[in-house]
């Protein structure tokens, strides 16, 4: 027994408008992440401090009851992974799509269901659907919904954890044309969650990838995706198996580090080529341009 | 005899399902898979791409024999397999082996790691000195060592890829010549994945195995395979090397599936995806002529909406069932 850290430490920011992909294999603490930021923590959380600003507001000043009238759903949305189920089998799905309206606002229910109506045809589902259930959609349009739920308040934030890990490759790609087209006709922020790759690479003006609670590399997607910097990164993209270039992948030897009593020193270093003896050390972030870094004593000058 | 190269071949084999519409309702058909023919030969793998509902699980548990086909042929080492008696059946499952998508789901959780791999042979009497060799042989193939520490282990303790690998072990403690794998790490992470289908190439390789790779998602397929067919609606419609079906697909349907597949790339942010209209049709009902018609941008009217497209040999090792490719219409 022992305290897990899930995350620890983690530093970054966003500019409106810019979508941020968080990545890294299961257990890296990047749902976590996500929770800590709408504030969806499980009972038996430890110790969670440290500074969110949302428009230059520290969102931990407020209680929970502020952060659930003021800024869950209203400010700062999520998707949550698993999405398919989460929708109430016996309400209509426009009926759910319109609750958040129907607690915060003071509006009527014809009123609602008409924004949810919009909100259909936004994200690709046609407007008879609203007086549909769960159980009559298929899995990409559940999860549509789950995304037009998400739009709903007209929230600056919307966290999308694995939005679409479980869908076919067709309906896949769909979506993330859908999500392209919300970001580029809106101003809305966007925090992609994802251990794929190669779909993180279909929205992220940002990329930051997660290994054992931290954040190992903070970079832009012109320099992450074409030469990632820290070792964790080059192994995780070297995974990528690659429909068009003829390279074999790799697999990352060994497995993820114990979040209950990690290593001092960096966390990836027993599954890292470049191992020296300094790693044993607490590596320093190394700042690069535009407020990124990388968190690994190669890059320390 | 080149025949002989053949392990496995179907010829037209159906898989259909009757459900009852309503409780008075007449009977009718889920066409799951209508009319499949193909040949694998020794020592070969082949991936089975396609989306959810397109018939590749059917098809998967048809050719391991826990679904009677409808109509068809299945020969397996020049046996016939379908609707065949108790006694065939049995050394048929020993010639095979099966890896599911849920690798907690497949074994049983009360049982340790040493019971799960010792059952098969029970079953199938082996001896108890052998069955200790097998299992450490197994165990040590997939790469669980060392051994001591897994035997007492119970599935639940075991993280999903190693998980995965005690399936794996399992599939292969009694020397098959066919494992069919059903999407074998799409539940597992990105890393991980790559790790157990090299696995699985080794033991191709090794033993000369014969493999079924089923999986939804192409870009896994190239590293693993020698061959894809594709599969839509309940049949094949492309059937190609690796290689030239990654290089040049020709089916409309295989070439939006190819599309929509990135590698990573900073530039896809700016790129929306060209993708076919609509869903996969229904499998009761499926459309008359070619089964993609109503997605497709190349349908020729009065064709493609009418007859059903022949199988044609495009080049050396690549078939197509499309009109578009038909010399003579």
């Amino acid at each position: 027994m022992g305290t897990l850290q899930a995350v620890d430490g983690v530093s970054f920011s966003i500019k409106k408008g810019e979508a941020l992909a968080l990545i890294g294999e299961s257990g890296c603490g990047k749902s976590s992440l996500a929770k800590c930021l709408i504030r969806l923590l499980p009972r038996n959380v430890e110790l969670f401090k440290g500074h969110i600003y949302l428009d230059g507001v520290d969102l931990m000043k407020l209680s929970d009851e502020e952060f659930r009238k003021t800024i869950r759903w209203q400010k700062i949305s999520i998707v949550p992974q698993a999405a398919l189920n989460s929708l109430n089998p016996v309400i209509k799905v426009g009926e759910q799509v319109a609750e958040p309206l129907l607690i915060h606002k003071s509006i009527d229910k014809k009123e609602a269901l008409e924004r949810v109506r919009e909100l259909f045809s936004l994200v690709g589902i046609p407007e008879a659907f609203v007086d549909r259930y769960p159980f009559e959609l298929s899995g990409g349009m559940r999860q549509r919904v789950m995304i037009a739920m998400a739009l709903i308040m007209n929230p600056e934030i919307v966290i999308l954890d694995e939005p679409t890990s479980a869908l076919d490759v067709l309906i896949q790609a769909n979506i993330m044309n859908m999500l392209k087209r919300i970001k580029k006709e809106s101003n809305l922020t966007f925090i992609l969650i994802t251990h794929d790759v190669s779909i993180s690479s279909e929205l992220a003006d940002k990329v930051a990838v997660m290994y054992g609670g931290q954040i190992v590399e903070l970079n832009d997607a012109e320099n992450f995706y074409s030469s990632p910097l820290h070792p964790y990164s080059q192994k995780l993209m070297a995974s990528v198996p690659s429909l068009r270039e003829d390279k074999q992948p790799e697999y990352i030897p060994g497995s993820p580090v114990s979040l209950i009593n990690p290593p001092k020193g960096c966390r990836f270093a027993d599954r890292c080529p470049f191992r020296m003896e300094k790693c044993s050390e607490e590596p320093p972030l190394i700042p690069l341009k535009d407020g990124n870094y990388v968190r690994c004593w190669l890059h320390a000058k | 005899m080149a025949e002989d190269r053949v392990l496995l071949s179907l010829r037209n084999v159906r898989k259909w399902y009757s459900i009852r519409k309503g409780v008075f309702g007449k009977m009718v058909y889920v066409k799951a898979v209508d009319g499949v023919s193909f040949d694998l030969e020794r020592g070969e793998a082949i991936s089975l791409v396609g989306e959810s509902g397109c018939g590749k699980t059917t098809l998967g548990r048809t050719i391991l024999g826990l679904e009677e086909p409808t109509s068809g042929k299945i020969i397996f080492d020049g046996r016939e397999i379908a609707n065949s008696d108790k006694k065939l059946m049995k050394w048929y499952r020993r010639q095979t082996g099966f890896v599911q998508q849920d690798p907690f789901g497949a074994l049983p959780p009360f049982m340790t790691v040493k019971r799960i791999l010792e059952e098969p042979m029970i079953i199938n009497k082996v001896d108890k000195k052998e069955r200790q060799e097998r299992i450490y042989r197994a165990l040590t193939e997939v790469r669980l060592t060392p051994v001591e520490n897994f035997l007492n282990k119970y599935p639940h303790m075991l993280s999903g890829g190693q998980q995965q690998r005690v399936v794996i072990a399992r599939a292969i403690i009694l020397n098959p010549k066919l494992i069919v794998a059903d999407e074998p790490v799409s539940m597992l992470d990105a890393s991980v994945r790559i790790e157990i289908l090299t696995l699985l190439k080794e033991l191709q390789r090794r033993h000369g195995i014969s493999i079924i790779y089923i999986t939804h998602d192409l870009s896994t397929t190239r590293y693993f395979s020698e061959w894809i067919f594709v599969m839509y609606a309940g049949k094949i419609v492309e059937k190609a090397r690796v290689e030239k079906l990654l290089k040049n697909p020709l089916h409309p349907y295989s070439r939006a599936l190819l599309a929509a597949i990135p590698d990573p790339d900073a530039r896809n942010r700016f790129v929306f995806r060209e993708l076919p209209p609509g869903e996969p049709p229904s499998l009761i009902d499926p459309p008359r002529g070619c089964r993609f018609h109503p997605r497709c941008i190349y349908r020729l009217k009065g064709l493609c909406d009418e007859k059903e497209p022949p199988e044609i040999a495009y080049e050396k090792d690549h078939f197509v069932s499309c009109w578009l490719y038909a010399q003579e219409r």
